[in-house]
């Protein structure tokens, strides 16, 4: 209250004339961001929409002369579809659980404590992070071939969970490390052990770190294809990713199945960022900017 | 700020290996075996020759990499390179400061330009592309529909496949699927700015852009110093982009040392592994060090100490 007292006794350096203008220029041109940043997926859909013959019209109209639902019921009841659909779904979720699993005690460890090596560990996460798996994927390719393991689940749930790890520890480091270290200093007196420290009190502080490492893990992994691409040769094994650009080949032009697939692997995604909106911009503050 | 992390980094506890060990065993075992193991397999396989069914057959020496060094194609693709990776980070981290700026102002509806920009972040790299395929596409595509009909151009542009527009076509693609995450990144670097810098900056008198200039832009510099390095690693390494825009072009003349790399990998008639290995370790040496003098040039620890 009283700081913004101070502030209308102070001449500002723009005048009345702007903060009335900007209550209007503001908002449109958050309208104009707005269609920039959806006009393309606006096309998607109007494509989803309408028939596949349609959408290769010459020249393309803009809206569906025939609008109809039909690629996303063709699309759900493909067989093909949900065996994509299930494959990205086991790995995502498999991928998440495991990076979860793993990077909260190794964020929760190098955030309290010291111990020989720990650079060295720390230097090793840094270092996974500039190893994206495109780079290396001759290299992955070569170990799970050697393994027997090209066409298997496991191989795509570990790569994504590897290369994951990085940064939902250095979200959760951040997280870790914001928190004093007297409240956990009380629950040890309180006769916590590290582990029923760490359960118990920091990670219910630490939840919004935690929901944004999940989200960042799951949706990396959910859209993750060159590994995938690489990997899994069997149709029936492929992620969403990789299978839907069968709908669109050199043979067959399904447009409107390839978008109306696509818009089913976005439209989950959006809104599980949309809810995190807040936290995502908390949780990269905590362990990205600091 | 850095006191408060500096105490607390004092007042850090010691434990020992062992226990070390047993934290952060699991993460270890999935770093080393996946993507240090993997590495190293890149190394020792760019040194060997393989069948086409991926059998090694000997030692192949230094030749994959002779061979890959002195290809034809490599200065094409090494300038392909150069031009994707400085034009996309570039114009991502300029606009992306710009849409920060806009995002972290109040306004009415803000909330709905906040989730209307996740919106290419959130979608598969593949997807993005795929869709903008068919927006560029010279006969289907809405790009040069909506071009003719507003006048900017008189006839349409084959996008994807003039040597001239491929290159620029693919950039603005990446430019607009990179610029959402910055943005975010650097929203975040921006609310880490204290308000009470900015009052006093304003009681000063300072005008707008002297308050960006010599307050906002040197508090953003961690934020915007981690965007940049991101970006590179993350543009770099994007495969989807000119995987699926470039995909009908034969040869090499728009692809990236990454696509490059796969098609020799997995797409040319050779299959040839060593050589894609050889040219793999190329890849991985450009980025660290194309971040390590990125690092050196903005004077990475002295920011950090400032």
């Amino acid at each position: 209250m009283s700081s913004s007292a101070v502030m209308r006794t102070v001449p500002r350096s723009r005048g009345r004339g702007w903060k009335n203008a900007r209550k209007w220029v503001l908002p449109i041109g958050g309208i104009a961001v707005m269609v920039v940043f959806l006009a393309p997926y606006v096309v998607m859909l109007l494509d989803a929409l309408r028939p596949s013959g349609e959408v290769l019209a010459t020249p393309p109209a803009f809206l569906p002369k025939t609008w109809t639902v039909s690629a996303f019921v063709e699309v759900v009841s493909d067989p093909a579809f949900q065996n994509w659909l299930r494959t990205s779904l086991i790995v995502a979720v498999s991928a998440t659980i495991i990076v979860i699993l793993v990077a909260i005690p190794a964020a929760y460890f190098t955030a309290r404590f010291s111990f020989r090596g720990r650079i060295l560990f720390l230097g090793l996460v840094v270092v996974t992070q500039m190893f994206a798996p495109t780079s290396l994927v001759v290299g992955i390719y070569r170990e799970f071939y050697d393994l027997g393991l090209i066409n298997t689940y496991t191989a795509l749930i570990l790569t994504d969970a590897a290369f994951n790890i990085a940064f939902a520890l250095w979200i959760l480091q951040g997280f870790f490390s914001a928190i004093p270290k007297d409240i956990e200093e009380a629950a040890a007196l309180d006769g916590c052990g590290r582990f029923g420290t760490m359960v118990r009190i920091m990670l219910p502080l630490t939840l919004p770190g935690i929901v944004t490492a999940v989200t960042f893990t799951f949706i990396a992994a959910w859209n993750e294809y060159v590994v995938a691409l690489t990997l899994m040769q069997d149709d029936a094994l492929k992620p969403l990713t990789v299978g839907i650009s069968s709908y669109v080949t050199a043979y067959q032009q399904n447009w409107s199945q390839l978008f109306a697939a696509s818009l089913i692997a976005i439209v989950p995604v959006v809104i599980l960022f949309a809810l995190i909106e807040k936290h995502l911009v908390g949780g990269m503050t905590a362990g990205a900017v600091k | 700020m850095g006191g408060r992390s500096r105490r607390q980094r004092r007042a850090r506890g010691t434990a020992s290996v062992a226990e070390a060990l047993l934290w952060l065993g699991p993460a270890l075992v999935l770093i080393v075996g996946i993507v240090l193991y993997p590495a190293i397999t890149l190394v020792a396989t760019s040194f060997g020759t393989y069948s086409i069914t991926g059998l090694r057959k000997g030692d192949a020496g230094t030749s994959n990499y002779t061979n890959f060094l002195t290809s034809p194609d490599l200065p094409r693709v090494i300038g392909n390179t150069g031009i994707w990776v400085g034009a996309v980070v570039v114009l991502t981290v300029l606009i992306g400061l710009a849409l920060a700026q806009f995002l972290s102002k109040e306004f009415v509806g803000r909330r709905f330009v906040r989730w209307a920009v996740i919106v290419p972040w959130a979608s598969a790299l593949v997807i993005s592309s795929q869709l903008f395929k068919l927006i560029y596409d010279y006969y289907h595509g809405v790009l040069n529909q909506l071009l003719l009909s507003l006048h900017i151009i008189q006839k349409p542009i084959d996008w994807l496949g003039d040597n001239h527009f491929t290159m620029a076509s693919m950039v603005a693609v990446g430019v607009f699927v990179s610029v959402p995450f910055t943005a975010y990144l650097l929203v975040a670097g921006l609310n880490a700015i204290p308000a009470d810098v900015y009052e006093a900056a304003r009681i000063d008198g300072g005008s707008p852009w002297q308050i960006y200039r010599r307050i906002t832009l040197p508090l953003l510099r961690p934020a915007i110093l981690i965007g940049v390095v991101l970006n590179l690693i993350y543009v770099f390494n994007s495969f989807p982009v000119i995987w699926i825009l470039n995909g009908s072009n034969p040869g090499f003349g728009n692809d990236t040392l990454i696509t490059y790399m796969y098609k020799l990998a997995f797409r040319s008639a050779q299959h040839d592994v060593g050589l894609s290995a050889a040219a793999g370790v190329f890849n991985v040496l450009i980025i660290l060090i194309a971040v390590g003098v990125y690092l050196r040039l903005v004077n990475w620890r002295e920011g950090k100490e400032a």
